[in-house]
């Protein structure tokens, strides 16, 4: 199977390998995914307290070049968002994005929960209550 | 290093031998005849030319010429095998045996079967990638036709205990057939000697041309018969009909002639060059576990899993210059890895993390040093992306971790 150049430019320069201290209050951290699928995706976001946008990004990936590059667009895009911003970001931008075939589609939804999970637990950590927002699955 | 191309997937097909090919090439123009021609020279010469084939064929697997019928490959073989053999003994019984790590060719042709009325029993297989022969010898049962085990498997390379499974088969008379498309013209491969009836085999696996294969069926002792799967002119003895494929099968005979006389010396060489790499990979890396027996195998096959590392993103790192395969099935829908591991008894991440390696006639020792540098970069870069590698270097067990299954 082909993939697309943007594919091969995130998988051969992957943006923002790397860890986050994820015992500091500002860090959230989503691990999606299971080594017996063979992907698991962990995006960590840095939030800036004072204005609440998210100041950094990371990601480490276990899968195939579309779970890669999905996680290091992902990371691209977090940055200078805010939560509210972050949260609306759709797998189906990330598959346009990458021109990811169907059998590839599983892997911007994992990046996609990736997001949504570190959020969770960015939120959760801060003691900010998501309930009415209703975005976020049983917070 | 210039741009470069390495072929490490012989197993998936191998190139043509150049020999092959210059012996092909008179059968396209010069010779066009139809070998079933029997009234004018253009036919007597295809005919020749296919006769002539089939001894040089016959002879590396030491069977007589009457004994080889050709067909399109060894998918078609063995599916002319198996269901010609359940339609054939119907009356005898309709119980086959085989293993979990058969060829699609097979399971699938068994499943068909199974459709059709039959019974089948799909063995397991040890750590080893073997299969336990008092479990086979226990599974054989009155209505018991056939045993299907192949000689060698395509994707671990381990060779099966044919003479001991042939053993068997004979003391409950059953007739045994085997998919030894990986096997021959690579290692000696001698059905009689080991009470083989029935065996499937194919050009495009022993640098000969794709879209010709062949089953051997024993002409005595017993004597076997199989239904026609394919209907028509009746040829080759009734048991497959269709035009044959003279230049196809011509540079099958030659693959057949080269194989015989240089076999032992490929099979010293590549196998000198399939340790260095092995032995390299798993000096330079940590956490690299071989897949299959070490001892029971093919010359020219190594599996490996590289742990932590998803096999399909790692072969991404250099896929541009060198071509292997992986277990790990991301590409398809089903997302499961290679079952063939999994009934090793490896665990659904190790078997995501395997590439299979698999050497040829034209590989060299600079391809392996090559390829030997570009896995340890390539393994290296993905386990920098690793988020498991790096809970495993912390010392985290990743087996009391809650992973969201998806």
């Amino acid at each position: 199977m082909a993939y697309s150049n943007k594919v091969l430019d995130h998988f051969k320069n992957p943006r923002n390998v790397g860890t986050l201290d994820k015992s500091s209050k500002n860090v959230g951290t989503g691990l999606v995914g299971a080594p017996e699928c063979g992907d698991v995706m962990r995006l960590q976001i840095e939030v800036d307290q004072s204005s609440g946008m998210i100041k950094d990004a990371k990601f480490k990936t276990f899968g195939c070049g579309s779970a890669i590059a999905s996680s290091s667009l992902a990371t691209e895009w977090l940055k200078g968002k805010s939560i509210d911003e972050a949260l609306s970001i759709d797998n189906m931008e990330i598959v346009e994005e990458l021109a990811l075939p169907p059998v590839k589609i599983h892997c911007s939804v994992l990046a996609e929960d990736a997001i949504k999970s570190a959020i969770k637990d960015y939120q959760e950590k801060n003691g900010i209550n998501t309930e009415n927002e209703g975005s976020v699955e049983g917070a | 290093m210039n741009k470069r191309h390495i072929y490490l997937d012989n197993n998936a097909t191998t190139p043509c031998d150049p020999r092959v090919v210059e012996t092909m090439v008179p059968y396209f123009y010069e010779h066009p005849g139809n070998a079933a021609s029997r009234n004018h020279p253009f036919g007597w010469v295809a005919e020749e030319a296919v006769d002539y084939a089939r001894e040089q064929i016959a002879n590396l697997i030491e069977v007589d010429p009457k004994e080889i019928i050709f067909t399109s490959g060894a998918t078609e073989s063995d599916n002319l095998a198996l269901k010609g053999v359940f339609e054939m003994y119907s009356r005898k019984g309709n119980h086959i045996i085989t293993a979990k790590t058969e060829h699609k060719a097979v399971l699938d042709s068994c499943q068909k079967i199974e459709k059709m009325g039959g019974e089948v029993t799909y063995l397991d297989v040890d750590r080893e990638g073997r299969i336990n022969l008092k479990e086979l010898e226990a599974a054989i049962k009155e209505n018991t036709i056939l045993v299907s085990i192949m000689w060698a498997n395509n994707e671990t390379g381990v060779i099966q205990p044919m003479k001991e499974i042939g053993e068997i088969c004979r003391k409950h008379g059953v007739l045994f057939m085997s998919d030894a498309t990986q096997a021959v013209g690579k290692i000696p491969v001698k059905p009689k000697e080991v009470g083989i009836h029935l065996m499937s085999f194919s050009a495009h696996k022993m640098y000969g041309p794709k879209g010709v294969g062949a089953l051997f069926v024993n002409r005595k002792g017993p004597r076997v018969k199989v239904t026609a799967q394919i209907d028509g002119g009746g040829h080759e003895r009734g048991m497959r009909s269709g035009t044959l494929n003279v230049p196809g099968i011509v540079g099958f005979g030659k693959a057949a002639e080269i194989a015989k006389k240089e076999m032992a010396q490929d099979a010293e060489r590549v196998s000198k060059l399939r340790d260095k790499l092995e032995k390299a990979l798993m000096a330079n890396l940590e956490e690299v576990y071989l897949n299959g027996s070490k001892e029971h195998r093919m010359p020219n096959v190594t599996n490996l899993s590289f742990k932590h590392v998803e096999g399909e993103g790692l072969m991404m790192t250099f896929n541009q210059e060198i071509a292997v395969s992986s277990g790990s099935a991301c590409t398809s829908a089903s997302l499961e890895p290679s079952y063939v591991l999994v009934a090793l008894g490896l665990g659904d991440d190790l078997a995501h993390s395997s590439i299979r390696f698999s050497l040829g006639r034209f590989t060299t020792d600079e391809e392996i040093d090559f390829a030997i540098e570009a896995l340890t970069k390539g393994v290296s870069h993905m386990r920098d992306l690793s988020p498991i590698w790096e809970m495993y270097k912390e010392g985290i067990d990743l087996e009391s971790i809650e992973w969201s299954e998806h």
